[in-house]
């Protein structure tokens, strides 16, 4: 009892105060920044988020894997970690885009989203073949340094308790099934959350033969998220832009 | 063994130098010479042919074995080998998947990733035997995964688990478009442990050495990867006996040595760290003495809260005598890896398949003394914490020679025709094992992945026997096992 009290005043107060300003260490790979001055090859992003004719970066796409900033001068990654998007096509970043523009514009706040959802997010989280990365950085999301609860959000076991779903991975043939079983089974109003960029556009896996994307289709998407694996901060930072105003 | 050949880890071989034998030689000399098996899979030969590789482990001499057998059009069958020795059901379940060649008299030849549907679970009847079907969506943010219970009451008779939820066709992705960024999405856990895996493999077939430096900085974060996930797993365990100080402190510390990971490769969990050829990212002084100071807290904190942990009644009276498997059942089934050492089956490829870095920085094998619970399987974790650190910290010393060395060589030559190539790593769950093969073309013709949780999701099941169903999240916190390692 006294030793875990001990550890208790020992480990003092962990979590991260202001979670919209937390710092980011400089060599976090986030928010690109393009410039036409400087030649690049697309042939080396390994999943074709990089375009040249003309300059973009698709976040969506981009596994953050550093291969094209280590080629060229054309591509820096800056360590902006607020990368979420309510418009699948503001994810598409061109030279003449700033970060600070960036966050202006990238979503879309919604007056009944912020009214309905703004205190209150319960989220279903479906891993349909997501590869553990995104589900550990979605743990921590609710570890005592990043403490999500705080503002309401939290991921809870079943769909009929939730107001949304959350979906890692590139959805596979087999979890498609599964994925709108749950869908359907979250009561409305609710909102549909891509994390990470195997979800957003089937990422490293979007050649594979055994996914099966037509929930995608179906269904209305609310917010991406980008990022392999999506960082807490972005996730939560993310889902605050949309619900709070 | 003359039907065999021998090699060791990391090595690659010419195809034309592996002995094919029939496949009852093969069956029996298989079954004669004991040895753990780390590869079985076949590969197309053309005109209908299938052509089936077998690798066995010697691992008290560091020694692996290779040999094939041809299967012609016509022969769809064979008889099995799961009978003689438990550890191949898994194997062979696999191969009769991925090439419809039947193992006759498999006495459980469930799907291993597809046509989950048409599979009938086991049935038991009695009167107050019932079945608890979980998943494929667990309650918690996790992978997917289905799992059925037969119970008597509380208590579990048997737990059978059906995986495939996951399967994305890497192998043939491996095929069409390698990268080290698809050898990072295999298992978003051991990000450094499957891309040093396959960065080494194809090393091997290039024919390129790469810098010492560059070795030492995998060997660094290899560690730090098994040191962050313990973490984190013990964090787990605490979590699911509802001691939450534990899981709470382990989270925060797990934190510190992921972010010391970002600070290295700009990602928390290492990715884009290694790449063919070297890494990518050099550990500057000032990175690698801030490094030491925070993994010293870490250590710290871990020490503490560990050994609070051990001495409280009532965490103890949930983690001893939970989820046993002993050791004659985890050899029996092939265990490997960290659940295997738990269980007291001494397997751990960094000593077993050492390399000469291992000997130059005086690593050697500490005895555990196990139990087979999840009370082993935590202390197991301490105990592979503190020696992980420790292993760190004769690294960096080590680094300290090599400030101003490249860390990455020039990966621009093709790869070598005809030729297999193997390379284990041990990763934090056990020894991850990528096999490649290349044809006239020098162009990868196969590409088998391996996963721990490949041989240990069955070790799980019988682990669960005769314990209560409550504990079963506890006893699968403590393997946590990987299902996107199983299902590919």
């Amino acid at each position: 009892m006294f030793d875990t009290l001990k550890s208790r005043i020992f480990q003092g107060n962990q979590f991260i105060k202001d979670i919209k300003n937390a710092p980011m260490r400089e060599q976090f790979r986030g928010f690109p920044i393009l410039s036409e001055n400087y030649e690049c090859d697309e042939k080396i992003c390994p999943t074709g988020a990089l375009k040249t004719n003309p300059l973009s970066i698709d976040m969506g796409k981009c596994t953050f894997c550093g291969a094209c900033e280590r080629a060229s001068n054309a591509v820096k990654f800056t360590n902006g970690y607020k990368l979420t998007s309510s418009d699948r096509n503001k994810l598409i970043i061109t030279p003449d885009i700033t970060y600070e523009e960036y966050l202006k514009s990238a979503v879309e706040i919604k007056k009944e989203i912020t009214k309905m959802f703004g205190h209150s997010l319960k989220l279903r989280q479906v891993s349909a073949g997501g590869c553990n990365g995104c589900e550990m950085e979605l743990n921590a999301c609710s570890n005592v340094n990043f403490d999500m609860g705080r503002f309401g959000i939290d991921f809870v076991a079943s769909p009929r308790h939730a107001d949304g779903i959350v979906i890692t991975g590139p959805i596979t043939e087999n979890m498609a099934y599964a994925l709108e079983d749950c869908y359907k089974s979250v009561p409305s109003p609710k909102l549909v959350i891509l994390c990470g960029a195997c979800a957003i556009s089937g990422g490293i896996f979007q050649n594979s033969k055994t996914i099966n994307r037509e929930f995608l289709e179906k269904y209305p998407i609310d917010l991406y998220i980008p990022g392999c694996p999506v960082h807490p901060l972005t996730f939560i930072n993310g889902i605050l832009s949309y619900i709070q105003n | 063994m003359t039907n065999w050949i021998k090699t060791r880890n990391n090595t690659k071989l010419n195809l034309a130098d592996i002995p094919e034998l029939s496949i009852n030689e093969l069956r029996s000399e298989i079954i004669s010479s004991a040895l753990r098996p780390v590869g079985f899979f076949g590969k197309d030969w053309g005109m209908g042919r299938t052509k089936l590789f077998v690798i066995l482990a010697d691992d008290k001499n560091g020694e692996l074995y290779v040999s094939s057998a041809l299967f012609g059009a016509e022969e769809k069958s064979y008889e099995c080998l799961t009978n003689e020795i438990p550890a191949f059901h898994i194997f062979e379940r696999e191969f009769y998947e991925q090439f419809g060649i039947q193992p006759l008299n498999h006495p459980w030849l469930k799907p291993v990733r597809l046509n989950q549907d048409e599979y009938k679970f086991f049935e038991m009847n009695g009167e107050e035997v019932h079945q608890v079907a979980v998943g494929p969506i667990h309650a918690g943010v996790i992978e997917p995964g289905h799992f059925r219970f037969m119970c008597n009451g509380e208590t579990v008779y048997h737990l059978e688990i059906m995986l495939g939820y996951q399967h994305r066709g890497v192998e043939e992705l491996m095929l069409s478009n390698p990268s080290n960024q698809l050898a990072e999405s295999i298992c978003g856990d051991s990000v450094i442990a499957y891309n040093t895996a396959y960065s080494q493999v194809m090393e091997i077939l290039k024919d390129i050495e790469i810098p010492q430096k560059a070795q030492l900085i995998r060997k660094a974060a290899l560690e730090m990867e098994r040191m962050a996930i313990h973490i984190g797993d013990l964090g787990a365990i605490a979590g699911d006996i509802a001691y939450l100080m534990g899981a709470s402190v382990f989270g925060a510390t797990r934190t510190l040595v992921i972010n010391t990971m970002l600070e290295f490769s700009g990602s928390r969990f290492g990715r884009g760290l290694i790449t063919v050829g070297g890494v990518n990212y050099d550990i500057t002084e000032d990175k690698l003495q801030r490094a030491l100071k925070t993994l010293e807290k870490v250590i710290k904190d871990v020490e503490r809260m560990t050994n609070t942990m051990l001495k409280n009644s009532t965490v103890m009276s949930r983690l001893e005598k939970t989820g046993t498997i002993s050791m004659e059942r985890a050899k029996e089934a092939g265990l490997v890896g960290m659940a295997a050492r738990a269980a007291g089956v001494d397997l751990d490829s960094r000593f077993d398949f050492p390399d000469k870095l291992l000997s130059e920085l005086q690593i050697e094998k500490k005895f555990f003394k196990a139990s087979g619970d999840v009370n082993s399987r935590f202390k197991l974790r301490y105990k592979e914490i503190l020696q992980s650190y420790s292993i760190i910290k004769k690294i960096f010393a080590k680094m300290k020679d090599y400030t101003n060395d490249k860390i990455c060589t020039d990966n621009n030559t093709g790869l070598s025709q005809n030729s297999l190539a193997i390379s284990i790593v041990e990763g934090w769950r056990g020894e991850v094992v990528h096999i490649a093969l290349t044809d006239d073309n020098r162009k990868l013709s196969r590409y088998k992945i391996k996963d721990p949780s490949f041989n240990n999701w069955y070790g799980l099941a019988l682990a669960v026997r005769n314990n209560g169903v409550s504990d079963f999240p506890l006893c699968n916190k403590s393997f946590n096992l990987s299902y996107s390692g199983n299902d590919l």
